[in-house]
């Protein structure tokens, strides 16, 4: 008896899990690939066909909000890393016991509902805004210069929307390293540069690896930046499928350019695995 | 009642004012509606596709066994009331029927997508009257059988009332389905002081001094309207052709950098901040910006014309207290009543007498209330002139769902580049 309950017991721990996976993640995913593969419309309801020129299209008229999307998530990426890495390795390494304080108030604004804190920034930064009003005035700037609708508008919110996601892993992985490690460093002549290069950056690289997988597929996906600080020269793929959900009801479409975007990412990030190798990302996660 | 009075202030109002918030509103549930189409997609219902004129007897055929049932759910926009529902609470004391009145229609796309499974499953929406816009959905509500045919024999007060245009409007001629609610214009709103001249011509739109400072509308009828007028063709006639051209006029529009960006209900807000200086405009917005914000902005309607668009009342096919909502339908066009809804909601009046009704309001009212209200009944953006109305232009009838496709196809790229 007590056997057979050893036996059943990891498969009843896992069970409340994947039926959450089944119900909402396996059924929906199910259900948008069949329907990515139907044809119709709203009216008379759409049919399965296993229509998947769908696709084709669908990549065909949107390649360019596609390959715009990656490149605005990589782009935000890399400044991501390079702003958060700073601010984790002062909080780590200075923040004495005033860490934990540090680390709320750099959570501090994002209590505040995504939407609505990209709104504010439309607020701050439009074209006679608090910002560029006294530059204009003071002969500066043009009147036409403008920040909001521009590419950089689109980047810089994905940056400040996703930073914690980059911060907090990254100040993980270096809140761990033995400061032991770091004054055996130094006791052995490695100037400060070499340190950091070849002791404090690679044992950092989990976190940084963890942080890229949290914000590199969200921002390229993300369609609230877009949509609230840029233009139609901005649009990101992510605006292309709620339109073409939303605004006219052409599922089918919507569905395979999710499915297509998925694949990217997913490609993108077994890619980058590769390359790092997987056995940090282990290591990661297992904390 | 020959001539539509567009003259009425009613319409000007409306035309100035609601949509703002109502637009606004929409813009954020989109991105939680966004969640139920998600869940709702694997479930699309078919639609019986019917034609759009009815049989002759579907009138008294569907009449024939309606009774009273003493209550009507009504399913409105939000903002288009008076929050007090005098109106609804005039209607219960007289009649008997008390309303529930419900502000959850927020953008047509989702509304039909919302309702349309219910409609084809034959059972209730849980609304026994709806307003919805003209437009693609209206025509896909037609299509699909999911309207009531009306008995106009129950509308005495709509006969009587209302103007000649709202009777003969083309997505719904003859007002076999629907009534007016209100209406409003589609024209260019801008800033004088900024612009520095007057605007008065679409192809002010195209004028390259203004770079970067045009705002157009994101709503792919609305834009290609526009670059439809401005090529001298009338929307409503439009052929695929036409739309091919108008989007190269529009493509030429973006390119050469004139268009800052293509906007939902947000524009009158850049308008306000100086993101554009000149912008389509739905007509209502700019008169309530100015009263609320002290702004100066000017609304037009241009030479080349303007596109008119009405909300409209409509029983649900398979609504339990039809009889119900047909007699609360009746009751807005009362003179009275359609007056006093206009002087809330200040879009264009359906009811020129309305006009006159206003102004003996007025004549009652003192100090500030005077003032509006007088105001109200001369602006034309609530009874736009018969000139006026001359000008304006209807929608192109896209309930064709492959012609709506490829309609899409053509003007999406400009607004999604």
């Amino acid at each position: 008896m007590g056997r057979v309950r050893r036996t059943l017991a990891p498969y009843l721990l896992i069970l409340p899990g994947s039926l959450w996976l089944l119900l909402f993640f396996v059924i929906p995913m199910a259900t948008m690939l069949s329907l990515s593969l139907q044809q119709g419309d709203i009216v008379n309801g759409y049919v399965f066909t296993g229509h998947w020129q769908t696709y084709v299209y669908a990549v065909t008229d949107y390649k360019t909000q596609l390959v715009r999307s990656l490149m605005y998530g990589a782009i935000a990426t890399v400044a991501l890393i390079v702003i958060s890495f700073p601010v984790a390795h002062w909080i780590a390494f200075y923040g004495g016991r005033r860490k934990p304080t540090y680390l709320f108030l750099l959570l501090l604004p994002f209590f505040v509902s995504f939407v609505l804190r990209t709104i504010s920034w439309r607020q701050i930064l439009t074209d006679d805004g608090p910002f560029l009003r006294p530059l204009k005035e003071a002969g500066l700037l043009e009147q036409n210069f403008h920040i909001l609708g521009t590419q950089f508008a689109v980047i810089a919110g994905l940056v400040y929307n996703f930073l914690p996601f980059m911060v907090l892993p990254v100040y993980v992985a270096l809140e761990r390293i033995d400061p032991r490690l770091v004054e055996a460093a130094r006791d052995l002549y490695a100037s400060p540069s070499t340190t950091f290069r070849k002791v404090i950056f690679p044992l950092a690289l989990p976190g940084v690896f963890a942080g890229v997988l949290m914000t590199f597929v969200p921002a390229s996906s993300d369609y609230v930046n877009s949509a609230v600080l840029g233009s139609s020269t901005t649009t990101m793929i992510g605006q292309v499928i709620q339109a073409q959900y939303l605004t006219n009801s052409n599922y089918p479409t919507a569905s395979a350019l999710s499915f297509v975007l998925m694949a990217v990412l997913l490609i993108g990030v077994f890619a980058y695995a590769r390359a790092l190798g997987t056995e940090d990302v282990m290591k990661v996660a297992a904390r | 009642m020959s001539t539509p009075s567009f003259s009425d202030p009613a319409l000007l109002r409306g035309m100035t004012q609601r949509r703002f918030g109502r637009r606004d509103a929409l813009r954020f549930a989109g991105l939680s509606a966004f969640g139920a189409a998600l869940s709702a997609c694997g479930v699309s219902g078919q639609g019986k596709p019917a034609a759009s004129a009815p049989p002759p007897d579907a009138v008294a055929k569907y009449w024939a066994d309606k009774t009273k049932g003493g209550h009507v759910d009504f399913a409105n926009w939000p903002l288009y009331m008076d929050p007090k529902h005098p109106e609804l609470k005039k209607f219960t004391a007289e009649t008997g029927i008390t309303v529930t009145y419900k502000e959850v229609i927020e953008d047509m796309g989702p509304w039909f997508a919302k309702v349309q499974p219910q409609l084809a499953a034959h059972q209730s929406i849980g609304y026994d009257l709806m307003v919805i816009t003209n437009g693609v959905q209206f025509g896909q509500f037609v299509n699909s059988g999911f309207l009531a045919p009306l008995d106009h024999s129950k509308l005495p007060n709509f006969k009587a009332n209302a103007g000649e245009a709202y009777k003969n409007e083309a997505f719904d001629k003859g007002n076999v389905y629907s009534i007016p609610w209100a209406s409003g214009l589609t024209g260019i709103a801008y800033d004088p002081e900024k612009v520095g001249r007057k605007i008065t011509k679409l192809t002010d739109l195209w004028d390259t001094s203004l770079k970067g400072k045009v705002g157009m509308f994101q709503d792919t009828q609305e834009l290609g309207n526009f670059g439809m007028m401005v090529l001298g063709v009338d929307p409503a006639k439009s052929t695929a052709d036409d739309w091919r051209k108008a989007a190269d006029k529009l493509k030429e529009q973006k390119s050469a950098g004139i268009v800052r960006n293509y906007y939902d209900q947000s524009y009158i807000d850049a308008l306000g901040k100086g993101e554009v200086w000149v912008t389509q405009a739905w007509s209502g917005d700019v008169f309530q910006k100015n009263v609320s914000d002290g702004t100066n902005f000017q609304f037009v309607i241009p030479e080349e014309g303007a596109t008119i668009w009405t909300d409209n009342m409509a029983i649900p096919i398979t609504a339990k207290n039809p009889l119900d909502a047909i007699t609360l339908m009746d009751f807005f066009y009362r003179v009275e009543m359609s007056a006093s809804l206009a002087e809330y909601i200040n879009y264009v009046c359906p009811v020129p007498a309305a006009q006159e009704q206003i102004k003996k309001d007025a004549a009652k009212a003192s100090g500030d209330d005077k003032a509006y209200l007088e105001d109200l009944a001369t602006s034309p953006l609530l009874f736009p002139t018969a000139e006026d109305y001359k000008k304006t232009r209807y929608y192109r009838d896209l309930s064709n769902p492959s012609e709506q496709q490829q309609y899409q196809q053509i003007f999406e790229p400009i607004v999604l580049g």
